[in-house]
């Protein structure tokens, strides 16, 4: 079985999980919880040997290379990313409600990530450093936290508006308490910003390596240190000045929006240093 | 005037501050990212039309992040993070320092984490008890006689109230790093063809000349190729620093992620340029007599002493900058007919004449393009960053957990008031509340109340 066969399963795991979830949800099929968190636990561990497979070939090829180097292998990554930051939540909440608005997260990532060239190419000298590695896991892993709150954010406002205009019913009451859900949307902010600023340190350390600069103010770095103050000032809302519920929950969406200007748009949108990131 | 005064500390000292200053660096950040940056007034005048050109210059955005509007709100950040800082540690100090066996007794006791049991033994036989369970349980604690108890005090964490102090710090740290930088510091960048030298970079934008104090060759430069055959796989200079304070020239490669540091200096191998030139060396196996030339592509040239002539009268490219990948090698010896080969860059062929065995070698000449960069302020920007790091750690997942026990006696039957709060994380700290809870359940010498 080789990298590509094994990830193209992921994503059918990853969708099917979502599916499954939001099933538990929307048809409160509480049967299949089990069903869905093994479905989603074998998703993650063939993604894990997906990464692990891709790695090996590319030895196999004589160009061996962590596989975290271009658009494809960075939503594979986000994916693996999501998964187990999930996981991780389900089995601290034993809630898999939550699993319908993370991980469709999960499934779109990999979905992306099969529209994009799936090459083994070997690493151009720019990108022959240890950095790469620290740099690419550290924010994908503050990536897929800024994901997975995003989503508990929808979830939270579903909630807050059906609740508002008396229209909750049954459905609505198998969410999460408001509190319950807020306390998660901060906490998982509070993970995602402490991996952010790990991510953009090792990008500043590793182009101090490559280019003698360590912050150049090119598009990609400068999107990364926007996306940081908009959550650096979510974060100083709520501990100063008390903000919580709704407009946390819109500062969370707002965030990932950011982040995915950052990850993606920047490639195509905007020129820079990071133009590798693109292809 | 004490009251304009306290009005300006107001301002400064205000998170609501914080949060305006972070959203408009955010905000306007993204001009930069939009707009290129650093061209030539030209160029914005060609793009955008000679009017919003001018508003351009006027508000530095050709270089916005080294404005002065966006240096002010930098400034501006860096004030209100110290005066918030100055407004608040104190009594954040004080909370860490603070002595917690005064605390009153009736604020313990309309603590909302508290639990109360009673037991049979004496106040001070069961003070020992208490003291000896707490230690157990990884609390070790301090103890004080109160007029109707006695109280026992531990916590854990109290430094960890100081970690968001130390991510604003760090921020600190990490922009004087920048200013030690760029005060202190230069980015240059310099050309040298291969078996040149220089003792001079160049400044960059500005183009300025800037003395190194000593002197760097270029002694080759190659770049490499994966299979593929057009995809760089290394590109690599290997470099020679001359200067009197060393006893013998310096020689060391370098490769794109691995520059040479050299008296606070580095020299990162960033481009290369084809020269129209090439190396070659011809070695006549049977008398072993050798030479080296540098010549241009497209002339003859003669062996002085030696009736051999040669030259390299075509070339294939291998991309766009210039490189070759063949080249075609013309030699006459004067006798027979003159022999041509069709050469890879870098390769050595064997060439079989009337009266000798010659060994040719044939490689394109470059010219390594060095970035040069002198920042002695790289290490307090390091030293920030790992700061920040610890600090974040620090201010969202440790807590300042605190237990108190206070111990009375009535009639031989003695109270035990066990409570509890924590600066944050208060699910985490009521399941340690709960655990401790459970350890004095199961010890027999105490009831719940």
């Amino acid at each position: 079985m080789n990298s590509s066969q094994l990830l193209g399963i992921t994503t059918f795991a990853y969708l099917l999980s979502a599916v499954l979830y939001i099933s538990i949800f929307v048809f409160r099929a509480k049967k299949l919880g089990l069903t869905a968190t093994l479905v989603t636990l074998a998703g993650f561990l063939i993604n894990t040997a997906g990464i692990g497979m891709r790695w090996y070939e590319s030895h196999q090829m004589g160009i061996g290379y962590a596989p975290l180097s271009n658009m494809y292998e960075s939503l594979v990554f986000f994916a693996w990313s999501i998964g187990i930051l999930y996981l991780g939540i389900e089995l601290k909440y034993k809630n898999k409600i939550l699993g319908a608005f993370a991980m469709p997260f999960a499934a779109m990532a990999m979905g992306l990530a099969g529209l994009k060239n799936q090459d083994i190419k070997p690493l151009i000298p720019a990108l022959q450093s240890n950095w790469l590695i620290a740099h690419v896991v550290t924010c994908f892993i503050g990536y897929a936290a800024f994901a997975v709150a995003s989503g508990f954010a929808i979830m939270y406002l579903i909630k807050d508006w059906r609740e508002q205009s008396g229209s909750g019913g049954a459905l609505i009451a198998s969410l999460p308490d408001l509190k319950v859900i807020d306390d998660i949307i901060h906490k998982t902010l509070v993970f995602g910003f402490l991996w952010l600023s790990a991510g953009i340190i090792t990008g500043a350390v590793w182009a101090n390596s490559a280019w003698g600069t360590y912050w150049s103010w090119d598009p990609k770095e400068t999107w990364s240190l926007i996306t940081w103050f908009v959550y650096a000032a979510a974060l100083h809302a709520r501990f100063t000045r008390g903000w919580g519920g709704k407009r946390i929950a819109w500062f969370a969406i707002f965030g990932f929006v950011s982040v995915m200007f950052t990850y993606y748009g920047v490639n195509y949108l905007l020129a820079g240093l990071h133009s590798y990131g693109g292809s | 005037m004490k009251k304009t005064e306290n009005a300006v500390w107001s301002f400064f000292a205000s998170v609501k501050l914080a949060l305006i200053t972070l959203l408009i660096l955010a905000t306007t950040s993204i001009i930069g990212t939009i707009i290129p940056q650093k061209n030539p007034p030209e160029f914005y005048i060609q793009n955008f039309g000679p009017k919003t050109a001018q508003f351009f210059q006027l508000l530095d955005v050709p270089d916005m992040y080294n404005s002065w509007w966006f240096t002010a709100l930098l400034l501006l950040f860096s004030i209100n993070l110290i005066v918030c800082t100055i407004e608040r540690l104190p009594n954040v100090w004080q909370m860490v320092v603070m002595n917690n066996l005064d605390t009153p007794i009736d604020r313990l006791e309309k603590m909302p984490t508290r639990k109360i049991f009673h037991g049979s033994a004496s106040r001070q036989e069961m003070t020992q008890r208490v003291a000896a369970q707490l230690k157990e349980a990884g609390w070790p604690s301090q103890m004080e006689e109160k007029t109707n108890g006695t109280l026992l005090f531990s916590q854990k964490g109290a430094w960890s109230r100081l970690g968001v102090y130390a991510v604003h710090l760090s921020i600190l740290i990490i922009f004087a790093g920048a200013i030690i930088g760029s005060a202190a510091g230069f980015k240059a960048s310099v050309m040298i063809p291969e078996g040149s030298s220089t003792d001079t970079v160049y400044e960059y934008g500005s183009e300025k000349p800037i003395p190194l104090g000593f002197n760097v060759a270029c002694d080759q430069f190659s770049v490499t190729y994966y299979d593929d055959g057009h995809t760089p796989r290394e590109y690599r200079s290997v470099l020679t620093v001359r200067d009197s304070a060393l006893a013998a020239p310096m020689t060391r490669p370098i490769i794109v992620n691995d520059p040479l540091d050299y008296r606070g200096i580095t020299f990162y191998q960033s481009s290369y340029q084809p020269m129209q030139g090439f190396g070659v060396t011809i070695t006549n196996k049977t008398s072993n007599a050798s030479e080296d030339f540098q010549i241009p592509y497209g002339k003859k040239i003669s062996w002085a002493g030696t009736d051999i002539e040669f030259g390299l009268i075509n070339q294939q490219a291998r991309s766009r900058m210039g490189d070759v990948s063949h080249v075609k090698f013309w030699f006459s010896d004067g006798q027979g007919d003159p022999a041509t080969l069709w050469m890879e860059d870098k390769s050595t062929q064997s060439l079989s004449r009337q009266d000798a065995e010659y060994e040719i070698t044939v490689r394109q000449l470059y010219a390594t393009g060095l970035q040069v960069a002198k920042d002695p302020g790289v290490w307090v920007v390091y030293f920030g960053c790992s700061l920040m790091l610890i600090g974040l750690y620090v201010a969202f997942f440790l807590s300042h957990r605190r237990i108190w026990v206070y111990i009375t006696e009535e009639a031989g039957n003695s109270r035990i008031l066990l409570c509890g709060a924590s600066s944050k994380n208060k699910i985490g700290f009521d399941k340690d509340f709960a655990a401790l809870t459970e350890r004095f359940e199961k010890n027999d010498v105490f009831q719940n109340a």
